[in-house]
């Protein structure tokens, strides 16, 4: 289907009316064009540079000294702070974001049922997102309005620490004594989930109905693949916002190595650690791409699978009538040079 | 007669059943119960933080110490919210607050539109590229980018100046403007095109198309942006108090959220001064953290409508 597309599609010479739209577009899109390049990619250029060398700020101008990998040998074997840190935010990220969007969708799903002050309920989970900040957060978190007061936390610890490491265990308790901050960071995805779970064609629950399936099978079979799309959304949204979330200890690091007046740390330092940052920003991100990603559905899958093997089997009879000629004509070849005569079955031998 | 009461109690059982479990037409209530119990008790474990919060900052010192306090006040003391208010230059911050989150908004709202409109009705060279690049900008973390930003703003002499913000705004790179713009991308690829390009027949040039059908129609998806650009902005305590308040403590330009980060200090030193009647203790830091959440409270509950329909009628969700 595509392929037609594309071939029916000639290249032609855009016309008059066509190279005005193109430049009115470009013109549309030019502050943003001109944004991007301003303060995005020459930033990222010159933090890109600014990572090789130790910068220090003097009276008479800024200093560059050269410094080639050291900055990162600093920041790997002298600073204890930020490998651990990764580490602690790695788990963090990895086990909180599925909790983040599995909850989104239960909520989700249940307000997407039949139920009065649905309004209500939108209202309540949709709060956190107008007033989380990071000192708000902040604020809670060192007050303890962040626990449960119902949940003990310390017993659940002990008991992951029988049957996981402890470093793993401590990242999990963790995570249960700041549950509800967890649930608080869930706002817009809910909403999200919910916008798409209306959009999910009643027919189609219908139909399945009809062929007997249940609840259970329906959410299987047609509710998830449908909405699997903003599972990813949901995902790569949250990664992003724990990235750039005050809570998050890295970026309160960078900021203060940035700042701060000692001989090895500054600007050069700082770049080269958010480099690092949000190259493990990028790689967690591109985890769920792949975990989530847009694979073809089962029919299409099949469908190509199929073509495929036909195509095998087409080749396969080809070659063997191929064979079967060439043979012929070698033993055609033979048998004028010899003379040769099969033996028909007729006559004497 | 007892053929007949074997008949009623078998129908009220299947009927109870039927009740209870619900039939594949209609939901039973012990489902129902289940689900609103689960979506109370959620519902509660949201609530908590903000209403311990509040609880809280109502209380004076003895009944901090008092175990048999625990949710409700037996006073209404309200000398937490004048000290922290005096601490925090309450007024002053709001105001500056508003004139923070609002100009850059209102900046991100123009541009965004212009770009998404851009995206959506026109088609030209380049333009996958620059969907991509688009995409790419949301998901860098802004970290990368701070320091060199901070070095720009520095040599241009508008670091601790409203322009460090406004003028990434203006360029369509505020605080989350690829959402925006996707945003608008989104709506108006929806907007019909045949309207505007009837008011191209009639004579309109692009500009005037844009603003004159474009714009009106586009209600729902610029309260939306507002909406959110100003909340962002408005919590923004990282980035306001780097680029705006310049991380001078005698700044010009300071907001509620950044007082707030700088309250324990602050506090104190009015507290030495003998200008507060309490010392720092947890109700005066709660007093505080719900001052600078109340006044999104108030906008929350006048626009919770717009807020929470404006996700479905913008259409992020679409593909």
């Amino acid at each position: 289907m595509e392929k037609e597309k594309k071939m029916k599609k000639p290249k032609v010479k855009l016309g008059k009316l066509e190279k005005r739209e193109a430049r009115a577009g470009w013109l549309f899109v030019l502050p943003w064009v001109i944004g991007v390049a301003v303060f995005m990619l020459y930033p990222l250029c010159q933090s890109f540079y600014y990572m090789w060398f130790n910068i220090r700020i003097t009276p008479l101008g800024t200093k560059f000294i050269p410094v080639g990998t050291g900055n990162f040998t600093q920041i790997w074997l002298e600073n204890p702070e930020f490998p651990q840190q990764i580490v602690t935010y790695l788990w963090q990220t990895i086990v909180e974001v599925p909790v983040i969007v599995v909850f989104a969708l239960m909520i989700a799903i249940m307000l997407n049922g039949n139920i009065k002050c649905r309004g209500l309920f939108r209202l309540i989970f949709f709060l956190p997102v107008i007033i989380v900040s990071g000192p708000v957060m902040n604020m809670l978190v060192s007050e303890g309005a962040a626990t449960i007061p119902a949940m003990n936390v310390q017993s659940i610890k002990t008991a992951l620490d029988n049957f996981l490491p402890h470093s793993m265990s401590e990242n999990i308790g963790e995570i249960f004594s700041n549950m509800i901050m967890i649930l608080w960071y869930s706002g817009v995805q809910i909403l999200i989930f919910l916008s798409a779970l209306q959009k999910i064609d009643p027919a189609l629950y219908e139909a399945a109905k009809i062929d007997g399936g249940s609840q259970w099978e329906c959410f299987w079979k047609i509710t998830l693949p449908t909405i699997k799309p903003m599972i990813l959304l949901n995902a790569v949204y949250s990664v992003i916002f724990l990235s750039g979330n005050e809570q998050n200890s890295l970026i309160t690091m960078i900021k203060s190595a940035m700042f701060s007046g000692t001989k090895e740390k500054g600007y050069g330092y700082a770049s080269a650690m958010a480099w690092m940052y949000s190259l493990i920003v990028t790689l967690i991100v591109l985890l769920f791409f792949l975990l989530l990603g847009s694979k073809k559905d089962v029919y299409d899958r099949q469908v190509k699978r199929r073509k495929r093997e036909m195509k095998k089997e087409a080749r396969t009879v080809k070659r063997i009538e191929r064979r079967g000629i060439r043979n012929a004509k070698k033993i055609e070849k033979a048998r004028k040079k010899r003379n040769y005569r099969t033996y028909d079955g007729s006559g004497d031998y | 007669m007892t053929a007949a009461e074997i008949i009623k109690k078998s129908f009220t059982k299947e009927k109870l059943h039927r009740f209870v479990f619900g039939t594949k037409e209609k939901e039973g209530a012990g489902k129902q119960i289940i689900v609103y119990g689960l979506l109370i008790c959620i519902g509660f474990v949201y609530l908590y933080p903000i209403l311990y919060m509040f609880s809280t900052s109502l209380m004076n010192r003895d009944d901090l110490l008092d175990s048999s306090v625990k949710w409700i006040p037996s006073t209404l003391f309200l000398q937490n919210y004048i000290d922290a208010g005096k601490s925090m230059d309450f007024w002053v911050s709001i105001l500056k607050g508003i004139v923070i989150a609002g100009v850059p908004t209102l900046c991100n709202v123009a541009v965004c539109m212009l770009v998404g409109y851009g995206f959506a009705r026109f088609e030209f060279k380049g333009k996958k590229i620059l969907m991509g690049l688009l995409i790419f900008s949301y998901i860098l973390p802004s970290q990368v980018t701070m320091i060199p930003t901070y070095v720009l703003y520095n040599n241009m002499k508008i670091v601790g100046t409203l322009w460090s913000f406004i003028l990434p705004a203006i360029l369509g790179n505020g605080l989350n403007s690829a959402i925006f713009i996707l945003i608008f991308y989104q709506f108006f690829r929806q907007v019909p095109k045949v309207l505007i390009e009837a008011a191209q027949i009639d004579g309109a040039g692009y500009f005037k198309s844009f603003v004159k059908i474009a714009v009106p129609s586009a209600g729902p998806a610029i309260l939306t942006v507002f909406l959110f650009s100003f909340v962002w902005y408005w919590n923004e305590s990282y980035l306001t108090s780097l680029y705006v308040q310049g991380l001078s403590a005698n700044s010009f330009w300071v907001n509620l959220v950044v007082q707030l980060s700088n309250f324990d200090t602050s506090f104190n030193t009015m507290a030495q001064t003998g200008d507060a009647a309490t010392n720092l203790n947890e109700c005066v830091r709660m007093a505080a953290t719900s001052l600078s959440v109340l006044p999104l409270l108030v906008m929350y509950f006048f626009l919770q409508k717009h807020f929470v329909e404006s996700i479905d009628r913008a259409g992020i969700t679409g593909e």
